[in-house]
């Protein structure tokens, strides 16, 4: 299959070891990647900071990016949902019905990367190998905005090695939500003293999600506190195949 | 006959208890620092949490439940002045004096008035947020006239000169000691040994409000529902004490918003499933009380329905935003908000706190006035997922953010932002630059500094993905 890379500005920039791992992924399993190089960012930092104005001309561009392919992955639950749920409503929020119409369309062939192996793909058992003691936390935005379920959970379970462990009040949210760890640094703060607590109550050596920005911020915590637990993206799991270089892990 | 209540304004400043004195960070950050407030807060919304995820678990049609709970909401409110007419018309019709109040100053000024018709200087009060949104025992107080909530977290709230922080359970902020502690030192003739037991404590309190009960000849109530068919009014109580107010005094004034009338009697089967289990995790609701207009030789001989708007008509023109008067108060966004979990309902500022108070109160007051309520959200979307009416309350948070006036260095970092994404090379050039990257783990300015004081940043990597793309592009 032929499958369009959506990085996310956030992977691309920051964490591109995630997106990486998601081509790596998809290669091994015997589909074609592309990048459409004219992406940039989706949009979701504007429209949920209150910047909807300014958020219609990266919601053209991302629609314009993608419309040619069939089917489109990010590593990313935030920007999926962003696609799927915000893109529409900034187009006709501005009275442009016929973009409106068409970020529909692409919303509707955009997967986050275990929908798309699981659901898509039909695979659960990806062939990975990572010999980690691990456990999961479901992002807000996969998990109650995506529905993506226990897709991340069957797909971690079929990777040789791995010692899954579950994560208390694992759908409590981090505390990121984009500006809001800004924003409202302290109360932010607060929620992710808690889910910290959490990951570190299994003794996982490894926290993983389908978002880098919310790893991005229970691992600035961990490594705040130096507690010794690293934070890794789902794609970086199931693309390691115990051979060098797959992982920064 | 049409009454014009006015073209839609919003609540008025200076008035009731819909603005805080501080921004929500502020306030948060406060709040955040008592562990005690921290550990009642986590204790109190866990156990409610688990108590009503079993009993809603047990329901087969809960979806669909919500579903209509949704549908006769949406119904009502787009036919709301026809609804609010009919029920005037019943409710005259049964005995009662419907009063039109525009906002709080009105509201208040017509329950004082009926007050003090009465000759009464005492009047005892069933839990009502519509009246702590306006102010009314401050109002009431002003005119010489002493109002004693009788539901037991409100008299908790009032005799420890407090505010309440929940919907539901308005002292969810006090825990049992603390309770004991309000009640030695206010509760007129309580035992100095009084313990903190919750049976004890009650009982305290059962045997302060009798002596109100018997004596007092007038009541001030709200109301969760009102049908508009039969011009009958309900309140769902877990006491009891609000049915000895609705039924012992001579003269009954119900404060109620324009948004609580449902057209029809059958409407109310729903919202009787769905409110308890989702509220305080019972079954059935405790005491359910209804009464329409006068029934001669049984309750109140006057009866009055004070309606008040107060912002709700400016609500209701908001396409998007009107969702938010389909609440029924019954506080499970609170209950399973990460936030307020952590901060508690004072930091909001306004009677009504957590993910709904912060989409309804900045509606109520104008963005404008609590501009920093719809921020109060990381967006998780658990508010969503309980709410058993399914208002979508991030769509509603995202929606208010769009009309919150910003800072002008956020805006034009916003407006720079979206222009560098729009054009990818200077996108892939700001990248490079990863100024980011350079200062990487350690304090970045103001207000970005906010990340930093409690989290590291990531290291900055050797290249983006877009440069290893196209490396790897050109090497193969």
């Amino acid at each position: 299959m032929r499958i369009a890379l959506f990085v996310t500005c956030l992977a691309d920039t920051l964490f591109p070891e995630a997106a990486k791992a998601t081509v790596r992924l998809l290669e091994r399993l015997g589909h074609e990647v592309v990048f459409p190089a004219d992406q940039t960012c989706c949009g979701q930092m504007h429209v949920n900071t209150g910047y909807p104005d300014e958020a219609l001309r990266l919601v053209r561009r991302h629609v314009r990016a993608f419309a040619p392919y069939e089917v489109v992955v990010a590593p990313s639950g935030s920007c999926v949902g962003s696609v799927r749920h915000q893109h529409a409503m900034v187009a006709r929020r501005a009275g442009d019905e016929r973009l409106a119409v068409r970020a529909e369309e692409v919303g509707r062939r955009t997967y986050e990367l275990s929908e798309l192996l699981v659901d898509v793909l039909g695979v659960t058992d990806v062939g990975a190998y990572y010999p980690h003691r691990v456990t999961y936390h479901p992002t807000c935005h996969s998990l109650r905005m995506l529905r993506v379920g226990d897709r991340p959970l069957r797909l971690l379970r079929a990777v040789r090695g791995l010692d899954l462990v579950e994560l208390p009040q694992a759908e409590q949210c981090c505390g990121f939500g984009g500006t809001f760890a800004v924003k409202n640094a302290d109360t932010s703060t607060a929620m992710l003293a808690d889910k910290m607590r959490n990951v570190l109550a299994n003794r996982a050596d490894v926290c993983t999600a389908g978002d880098a920005s919310c790893l991005m911020h229970i691992g600035g915590g961990l490594s705040r506190l130096r507690a010794g637990v690293r934070t890794v993206h789902l794609a970086e799991i199931l693309a390691a195949t115990g051979t060098v270089g797959t992982t920064r892990g | 006959m049409r009454t014009f209540l006015g073209m839609p304004t919003t609540a008025p400043a200076g008035v009731g208890h819909l603005r805080g004195d501080e921004p929500f960070p502020a306030a948060a950050r406060k709040a955040l620092g008592d562990a005690q407030l921290r550990r009642n807060l986590r204790h109190a919304t866990t156990t409610i949490r688990a108590k009503s995820g079993a009993v809603i678990d047990e329901v087969p049609d809960w979806a669909e439940l919500r579903a209509a709970g949704r549908a006769i909401k949406a119904d009502t409110m787009a036919r709301l002045p026809e609804l609010l007419e009919q029920l005037e018309a019943a409710v005259t019709a049964a005995g009662g004096v419907v009063h039109w109040a525009a906002d709080a100053v009105e509201a208040n000024r017509i329950v004082t008035e009926l007050v003090r018709a009465t000759g009464a200087d005492r009047v005892m009060k069933v839990k009502s947020m519509a009246t702590q949104e306006i102010g009314l025992n401050e109002a009431l107080e002003a005119a010489g006239i002493e109002p004693v909530e009788t539901d037991l977290a409100e008299l908790i709230v009032q005799l420890g000169n407090d505010k309440p922080s929940h919907i539901l359970v308005p002292a969810i902020h006090r825990n049992r000691a603390e309770i004991r502690e309000i009640f030695r030192r206010e509760m007129p003739g309580v035992d100095p040994d009084l313990t903190d037991e919750p049976a004890a404590l009650a009982a305290a309190a059962r045997r302060h409000l009798r002596q109100t009960f018997l004596s007092t000849k007038v009541a001030v109530s709200g109301a969760n529902f009102a049908v508009a068919e039969t011009g009958t009014l309900a309140v769902v109580e877990s006491e009891g004490n609000g049915r000895m107010c609705l039924t012992l005094p001579e003269t009954l004034i119900t404060v109620m918003g324009i948004e609580k009338v449902i057209p029809t009697w059958a409407d109310l089967g729903v919202f009787l499933q769905l409110l308890p289990r989702a509220s305080t995790g019972e079954r059935m609701n405790p005491y359910t009380s209804m009464w329409t207009g006068v029934t001669p030789g049984d309750g109140p001989r006057q009866v009055h329905l004070v309606l008040l708007d107060n912002g709700r008509s400016a609500v209701l023109a908001d396409p998007v935003g009107r969702q938010a008067l389909h609440c029924i108060r019954c506080s499970a966004c609170l209950n399973v908000c990460p936030v307020y979990e952590r901060t508690g309902g004072h930091a909001y500022g306004s009677v009504y706190p957590g993910p709904i108070g912060a989409v309804l109160s900045p509606q109520l007051t104008g963005v404008a006035d609590n501009a920093s309520l719809p921020y109060a959200s990381s967006l998780c979307g658990a508010c969503f997922d309980a709410c058993p009416v399914l208002i979508d309350i991030p769509s509603i948070l995202v929606h208010l953010r769009g009309q919150a006036p910003h800072p002008r260095a956020e805006a034009a970092a916003m407006a720079a932002a979206a222009y560098t994404m729009d054009h990818p090379r200077l996108y892939a050039a700001a990248q490079r630059a990863a100024g980011l990257g350079r200062v990487a783990g350690r304090a970045l300015p103001p207000p970005l500094n906010g990340w930093t004081a409690s989290r590291d940043l990531p290291a900055a990597p050797p290249q983006t993905f877009r440069q290893w793309w196209a490396e790897r592009g050109s090497g193969s």
